[in-house]
C-alpha cells in the first residue's frame, strides 16, 4: 500500500526524521541513519563547517541523506533568517527547519519571532518548517503565514519525556491544513508510536537515538515504531469502553 | 622487512631511512622509537614540534571515564596504551632528563543537578555492561576527595584506573629523546609533497629538495589530508575537531583540586605546579582556530558551577587546538594503499593516551612488516565497509 508523505511537493518514504548531533562517532551516525532507514536528516548550521571541506559532515552526509538546515541557536528572527540565508547558500536548499527559542534551559520556542521568521522566510522563497509548541492555535497561525508543516514539541528538546499532552498533539493534527511533525521529547520508541497514531505525519528526533546505549540499534526500533504507529492510526483504532466486551460471542451459550 | 632491530652496529647508510611527517607526541614517539631501534629519521614539522593538538592536549589518561557506545572496539587500545604508560614514562625519562609528572588519581565524573545524576547513571550502567571499574560515589563521599567542590552534589562516578601526564613536559622530552638517539627534527619545514613512484611513496619533498625516504610515517594530525602528492585512496578520514581551553593559576601549595574531575560541561585538570586546565569545547568549524566569547564563556562556567572558588584564580593562558577526528573517533594506524606509506592520525581526543601504543605498533610495523595484533582494528581499511 503506498502512504507516502508529502510535504510542499515532495515526497518521503520514511517518516522517521532525524537529527545528527550528539552521537559518540560519525561511524555510529551514519550506521543510524541507515538503520532508521532516513530519508532526511537535520543538520545545525551554526554548529557545523561550512568551509566545504572533505570529511566536514556536509561532505560525509552528502549521497546518504537529504540535508535539512535548521537554525538551532537562534533567538531571534533576524538570527534565524540571516542564518537559513547562510544554509540555502552554503548547501543549495530552500528548506529549512526554523528554530527560534525564547528560553535557554527549557528551550522553548519564542512564538512571536517565530511567526516573524516564518512570514519573512516564506516570501522570500524558503519552505519552512518551523519547530513550535505544542498549541493549535500557535500551529493554525503558522500554517496561515505560509509554513509548509508545523513540527510542535512532544516535551523539552533532549528530555525524553515523551509526549506530555497528546491532547494538544491529536488537535493540532485534527486541525493543522499542513503535515504535523512531531519534533522533540521523544525518549523511547512508544513515544514515536504514539505519535503517530495520535495522527502526526512524520517524527523528527536525535537524543533518543544518539544518547541510547546502541544507538543504531534505537534507530531501528524507531523506524519500526513509525511505521507501526501509522500503520495503527490508518487502520483505525477500537474506541475506548469502561467495561469487557468479550471478544468470543456469548449468545447461544447454554444457560445465557 | 626492511629492519634492523640492532641496528647500530649497521653502517649508516644500510639502515633504514625513515620520513615522518608531523612533530607531534605521535610523530616524535615514532621517530623516537625508529631512531633507538637503529633507522636514520628525519622528522619534519610545519612549525614547532609539539605545538599543535599535543600542547593543546589536557593529558588525561582516561580510559575509562572516555568510554561511549560505539566504541567498544576502541577501549581494548585505549586500556592497553595507559597499561603502557608507567613504562614508556620511566624510559623516556631516562632517556630525556626531563620528568614528564605521570600520575594516577583517576577520574571523577560529578552530576550537579537530578538531570546530571540521571545521565551519569545512564552513562554508568553503559559502563558497568563493559565490565569497567567504577565505582559510585555519594554526594558526600565525592566532597570528602574533592572538599572545594560545589555541596549539594547529585553524585560522581570514580574511575580508579585513569591517570594524567604533562602533555607539553612528554613533547619537550620526546624531543629530546629524539635527538639523544641520533634523530633528527626539521622544525618550520612543510612537507610539500609525498613522493609517489610506482605505487610506492620513495620520499618526500622539504623545501624544494628531494628527501628520499625507505617509508614515509603520516602522523599530521588534523592536517593529514592537506598534505599533497597522497592519492586520495590513501588518504584517512581525519578532520579538524577544535577545542578551546584555559588555565587558571591555583595556589600549589593549597590547590582547589586534587585529582581530575569532569563536570557535566567541562573538565578540569590539576597540575602539580598548581596551574588548572579547563577544556575543552568539542567543535566542528574547520580549520577555524580563533577562541571565542562562547567557547571561553562555557569553560568559565562549566568550572565554576562545580568549583566556585575558582572566582578568585588568575587566568594563565587561553588557547585552542584542531583535534585529528576520524570517522568512528579512533585512530588510523599502519599500512595504506601506497606501498611505503605507513598512518600514525586521527586520534581525536586521545593521542596522549594513545602515544605509547602507537609507537609500539607503527615502529613494530616499520620495522617488522607486521602489524600488532592490537593494532589491527585501526587500519585505513575499515573505513570500506562503512556504511553505505
Amino acid at each position: 500500500m503506498d502512504d507516502t508523505l508529502t510535504i510542499a511537493g515532495r515526497s518521503f518514504r520514511s517518516r522517521l526524521f532525524l537529527g545528527t548531533a550528539g552521537y559518540p562517532n560519525r561511524r555510529v551516525l551514519l550506521d543510524a541513519l541507515a538503520a532508521g532507514g532516513t530519508q532526511f536528516a537535520t543538520v545545525s548550521i551554526r554548529r557545523i563547517s561550512l568551509d566545504g571541506d572533505a570529511e566536514s559532515l556536509v561532505d560525509v552526509l552528502t549521497g546518504r541523506v537529504e540535508l535539512l538546515p535548521n537554525t538551532a541557536g537562534c533567538t531571534t528572527a533576524r538570527d534565524a533568517v540571516l542564518t537559513a540565508r547562510l544554509a540555502r547558500e552554503a548547501l543549495g536548499t530552500e528548506w529549512v527547519k526554523l528554530e527560534v527559542i525564547g528560553d535557554r534551559d527549557l528551550l522553548y520556542p519564542d512564538v512571536e519571532q517565530l511567526l516573524r521568521a516564518t512570514e519573512e522566510l516564506v516570501a522570500d522563497g524558503f519552505v519552512v518548517l518551523p519547530y513550535c509548541n505544542d498549541d493549535p492555535v500557535t500551529c493554525r497561525k503558522l500554517a496561515d503565514a505560509g509554513a509548509a508543516a508545523v513540527m510542535p514539541l512532544g516535551a523539552p528538546i533532549g528530555s525524553g519525556l515523551g509526549i506530555v499532552n497528546p491532547h494538544a498533539i491529536a488537535a493540532i493534527c485534527a486541525r493543522s491544513p499542513v503535515p504535523v511533525v512531531l519534533d522533540a521529547g521523544i525518549g523511547t520508541a512508544s513515544d514515536a508510536a504514539r505519535a503517530m497514531e495520535l495522527g502526526c505525519a512524520a517524527v523528527l528526533l536525535n537524543t533518543a537515538v544518539a544518547g541510547a546505549h546502541d544507538p543504531v540499534r534505537m534507530a531501528a526500533a524507531m523506524r519500526d515504531a513509525v511505521t507501526a504507529g501509522r500503520a495503527a492510526r490508518l487502520a483505525g483504532r477500537i474506541p475506548l469502553r469502561t467495561g469487557a466486551e468479550p471478544s468470543s460471542p456469548q449468545l447461544g451459550l447454554i444457560g445465557s | 622487512m626492511i629492519g634492523h632491530p640492532d641496528g647500530r652496529g649497521v653502517a649508516a647508510s644500510e639502515r633504514p631511512a625513515i620520513a615522518v611527517i608531523g612533530g607531534g607526541i605521535i610523530g616524535l614517539a615514532i621517530g623516537w622509537r625508529l631512531a633507538a631501534a637503529g633507522c636514520r629519521v628525519d622528522v619534519f614539522d610545519a612549525g614547532r614540534a609539539g605545538q599543535g593538538a599535543t600542547r593543546a592536549a589536557a593529558g588525561m589518561l582516561a580510559a575509562d571515564a572516555e568510554a561511549e557506545p560505539g566504541e567498544q572496539a576502541l577501549l581494548p587500545l585505549n586500556r592497553l596504551s595507559r597499561s603502557l604508560w608507567p613504562a614508556f614514562a620511566a624510559e623516556l625519562e631516562a632517556a630525556s632528563g626531563l620528568t614528564v609528572d605521570l600520575r594516577w588519581d583517576g577520574t571523577v565524573q560529578i552530576a550537579l543537578s537530578a538531570d546530571d545524576t540521571a545521565r551519569l547513571r545512564h552513562h554508568h550502567a553503559f559502563a558497568r555492561s563493559l565490565g569497567l571499574e567504577q565505582h559510585w560515589l555519594t554526594g558526600a563521599e565525592a566532597l570528602r576527595r574533592e572538599p572545594h567542590l560545589r555541596p549539594g552534589l547529585g553524585g560522581a562516578l570514580f574511575s580508579p584506573g585513569d591517570g594524567q601526564v604533562d602533555n607539553r613536559k612528554v613533547a619537550a622530552a620526546l624531543v629530546v629523546a629524539l635527538r639523544r638517539a641520533g634523530g633528527r627534527l626539521h622544525e618550520d619545514r612543510a612537507v610539500e609533497e609525498v613522493v609517489v613512484e610506482r605505487g610506492r611513496a620513495t620520499g618526500v619533498r622539504v623545501a624544494g629538495t628531494l628527501h628520499r625516504a625507505d617509508r614515509v610515517v603520516l602522523a599530521a594530525g588534523a592536517w593529514s589530508r592537506r598534505i599533497p602528492g597522497i592519492p586520495p585512496e590513501a588518504l584517512p578520514p581525519v578532520r579538524p575537531v577544535k577545542g578551546q581551553m584555559l588555565a587558571l593559576r591555583m595556589d600549589p601549595a593549597a590547590p582547589l583540586l586534587r585529582g581530575v574531575v569532569w563536570t557535566p560541561t567541562a573538565y578540569l585538570v590539576p597540575r602539580a605546579d598548581g596551574r588548572l586546565i579547563v577544556g575543552a569545547t568539542v567543535e566542528e568549524r574547520g580549520f577555524d582556530d580563533r577562541l571565542t566569547a562562547g567557547g571561553v564563556y562555557a569553560l568559565l562556567d562549566g568550572v565554576w558551577r562545580a568549583l566556585p572558588g575558582v572566582e578568585d584564580l588568575p587566568i594563565d593562558e587561553m588557547w585552542t587546538g584542531l583535534r585529528p577526528g576520524s570517522r568512528d573517533d579512533a585512530p588510523v594506524l599502519g599500512p595504506c594503499p601506497v606501498d611505503g606509506l605507513v598512518l600514525a592520525t586521527g586520534h581525536h581526543r586521545n593521542g596522549i593516551l594513545l602515544a605509547p601504543v602507537t609507537a609500539d605498533a607503527v615502529a613494530g610495523f616499520v620495522l617488522t612488516g607486521d602489524l600488532d595484533a592490537a593494532a589491527r582494528p585501526f587500519t585505513l581499511d575499515r573505513f570500506r565497509e562503512c556504511a553505505a
